[in-house]
């Protein structure tokens, strides 16, 4: 064997072990969050308490805090985070376009121009506006790639008409706001800001569900996705066809976007930013999983922050990623712009 | 110099080669003829019925009642409200679109809207503003403050990444703005009850006076904005072809600039966030009128109007006797302008 296999297989081997690390580094520090977010609020709950009452034992006073409050909102902030962020990653390395994740595209927008039209004008809860928060994200995603054209790779044509409907669904949104009687407009603004606040276990089960069914399938179609940049015509040489995978991943994460949007709004910029960090923490490799990991750590800080920063008043979720978002962007700008500027 | 630019690089080419050779003068006089069809239907169609006599009457200063007058008044305000932000907005859109080389730059995107919206909703709650007349600073001012963070921040890039390095600032911006209005939102109803009339955009209720309060604003940023033609048809040819050609291409890029930002800033101002009108226009011109931006501009100054003065005119009638905002109804009736021309076009 030549001494050049040799080195290519030691290169790649490299690669891999780092992105082992990573994975394993992230995968930690995630669950480092997920103990802070559900054990350490205004009311403390030591490790072994925890373990105690999710097997069943009461604790006075510590159980109602820790199962109906900071234990559901850590679960829900690592399930919305990974959908949040699978979804952008995926989303944006198969239109290899850095601001093509779904909710620049308008995608998450039609979930939730759905869901508020529905809780607000029409009174509804539960199941039905999820249906209808992916009904409307299903809308816009169809009608974005029917436009694509029948090549299927002109994203710039996707990204046109996706920013073209964010537009239009957000003046909907704001006409809503202006019909509903205020109080309900200032329910509806919080779950538009993106919040953790109001979720139910039945709710986590159900993300949970697509999340363990979406995800791993996500993370293996697109490996295949480097494929693409091939070219349709090559990648169909190579045993890929370009139109059928497109349709898969775009139908994994508007299941992912729709049903973390339903229930705990659009959360600002993970779906945005998670994708470009794993990125950038992976050396330039598009990782779903470490994107994955990315937006749960990110979110389920988030929510510590916007629950416990400031005394007495609790934020949604989506303010504090919004504000912690832009200055990472900003990293992200001055630090590394080849992996931004080049996009997948 | 002039200099033609047929396939701009970065730019919807396909209308570049069906040579379409509209005059100039056509595309004036057309324009003139449209903006005053939109104008007269704005002054005749309204909520509450008002003969077309006695507009004309009302119009042309002879003896009408006085609800009569009123509301005649108030629909010359409103149209004249129209007008200046549709020209605005419009022309801030081909000048940010040719600058950036980025089909997608508008107002909205770049995140002028939004801190401005920031702004209005800081006056709101700190100031206790409430009325257009007091928004107008607040908006101007978080524009402008806007616009250059943005610019500032896509200057960093180099040249070649700026348009997405441009558009991902402006995406920043937004979110945090848009965060902070939140912020305050969520724990003040009485702040949200006034911003959310305010964030839909709409040109009624302003009176005429607002637009003189502006007007300097806007005189620079239409001068600035206008006179750009030439400088970017230079920009689409390229950074290095247009230095090559002696532009001085910094000096002029950020005059156009700062005419956009002050264009821009005062729409925003005086309706709120309109945000379609600046995408969708300079598209619609440049298939009618050719790639180059000379003309681009000229037809945008009568498109703008046209659109929202008629996005507001429809606004009073689909509802009645309730209005459907201006903001919107442009956006409604944008978006499949936008997808008409975006299957045409030889975008990837």
């Amino acid at each position: 064997m030549s001494a050049a296999v040799l080195a290519v297989r030691e290169a790649r081997r490299g690669v891999h072990r780092r992105q082992r690390v990573l994975l394993v580094a992230l995968g930690a520090l995630v669950v480092g969050l997920f103990l802070v977010r559900a054990l350490l609020g205004d009311y403390r709950i030591s490790f072994v308490d925890g373990i105690r009452m999710v097997t069943g034992t009461t604790i006075p006073g510590a159980s109602f805090i820790f199962m109906e409050s900071t234990l559901p909102r850590a679960c829900m902030a690592v399930l919305a985070g990974a959908a949040f962020a699978s979804a952008g990653a995926a989303y944006q390395s198969m239109l290899r376009n850095p601001l093509a994740s779904p909710d620049v595209l308008g995608i998450t927008l039609g979930a939730s121009a759905a869901a508020v039209f529905a809780v607000v004008l029409l009174g509804w809860t539960g199941t039905p506006v999820a249906l209808v928060a992916f009904a409307g994200a299903v809308g816009v995603a169809a009608t974005i790639h029917g436009f694509a054209g029948r090549g299927g790779a002109a994203t710039g044509r996707m990204i046109l008409v996706g920013v073209g409907l964010a537009a239009v669904l957000s003046s909907v949104v704001h006409w809503v706001l202006l019909r509903a009687d205020v109080y309900r407009a200032q329910d509806a603004l919080v779950w538009l800001t993106g919040s953790l606040g109001s979720v139910s276990w039945s709710e986590i089960t159900r993300l949970a569900v697509v999340v363990a069914v979406a995800l791993p399938l996500l993370v293996v179609v697109t490996r295949q996705l480097g494929v693409l940049g091939l070219g349709d015509d090559l990648a169909a040489g190579l045993g890929v066809r370009a139109g059928r995978m497109r349709l898969v991943v775009t139908a994994l994460v508007v299941l992912l976007a729709a049903s973390a949007t339903a229930v705990c709004g659009p959360i600002a910029f993970v779906g945005f930013l998670s994708g470009p960090i794993a990125r950038r923490l992976s050396r330039g490799r598009t990782s779903v999983p470490a994107a994955a990991l990315v937006g749960a750590a990110m979110v389920l800080a988030a929510d510590h922050v916007s629950a416990y920063a400031v005394p007495g008043t609790a934020y949604p979720v989506g303010v504090v990623t919004g504000l912690a978002g832009a200055p990472v962007l900003v990293w992200l700008l001055v630090a590394g712009r080849r992996s931004l500027q080049e996009a997948s | 110099m002039t200099v033609r630019a047929t396939t701009a690089p970065g730019m919807p080419a396909a209308h570049a080669e069906r040579g379409t050779r509209v005059p100039t003068s056509a595309v004036v006089a057309g324009g003139v003829a449209v903006v005053a069809v939109a104008v007269a239907l704005s002054l005749l169609v309204g909520t509450q019925a008002v003969a077309p006599a006695d507009v004309v009457t009302a119009l042309t200063g002879g003896a009408v009642p006085d609800d009569v007058a009123g509301i005649v008044a108030s629909r010359v305000d409103r149209t004249l409200v129209g007008l200046v932000v549709g020209a605005a907005v419009a022309v801030c859109g081909v000048v940010l679109q040719g600058l950036t080389r980025n089909p997608l730059a508008e107002p909205g995107i770049l995140g002028i809207n939004s801190g401005a919206a920031l702004a209005v909703v800081v006056g709101i709650k700190l100031f206790a503003i409430s009325g257009v007349g007091g928004y107008v600073w607040f908006a101007l001012a978080g524009a402008i403050v806007t616009a250059v963070v943005v610019q500032l921040l896509a200057l960093l890039a180099p040249v070649r990444a700026q348009p997405v390095t441009m558009a991902l600032a402006g995406a920043a911006v937004m979110a945090t703005s848009t965060s902070i209005v939140g912020a305050i939102l969520v724990s003040d109803q009485g702040a949200l009850d006034v911003f959310r009339f305010w964030q839909v955009g709409s040109v009624a209720g302003r009176g005429a006076g607002i637009v003189l309060d502006v007007a300097p604003f806007l005189l620079v940023g239409f001068v600035l904005a206008l006179s750009s033609g030439s400088v970017l048809n230079t920009v689409a040819l390229g950074d290095d072809l247009a230095r090559g050609l002696g532009q001085r291409v910094l000096v002029h890029r950020l005059l156009a600039a700062a005419g956009a930002i002050l264009l821009a800033a005062c729409a925003t101002a005086l309706a709120g966030p309109i945000a379609f009108v600046g995408l969708v226009v300079p598209h619609v011109v440049r298939a009618v009128v050719g790639p180059d931006h000379r003309r681009i501009l000229v037809g945008t100054v009568f498109a703008g109007p046209v659109l929202v003065v008629v996005a507001d005119t429809l606004g009073r009638v689909v509802a009645a006797p309730s209005e459907v905002q201006a903001g919107i109804i442009c956006a409604v009736i944008g978006a499949p302008f936008l997808v008409g021309l975006v299957r045409r076009m030889d975008v990837t």
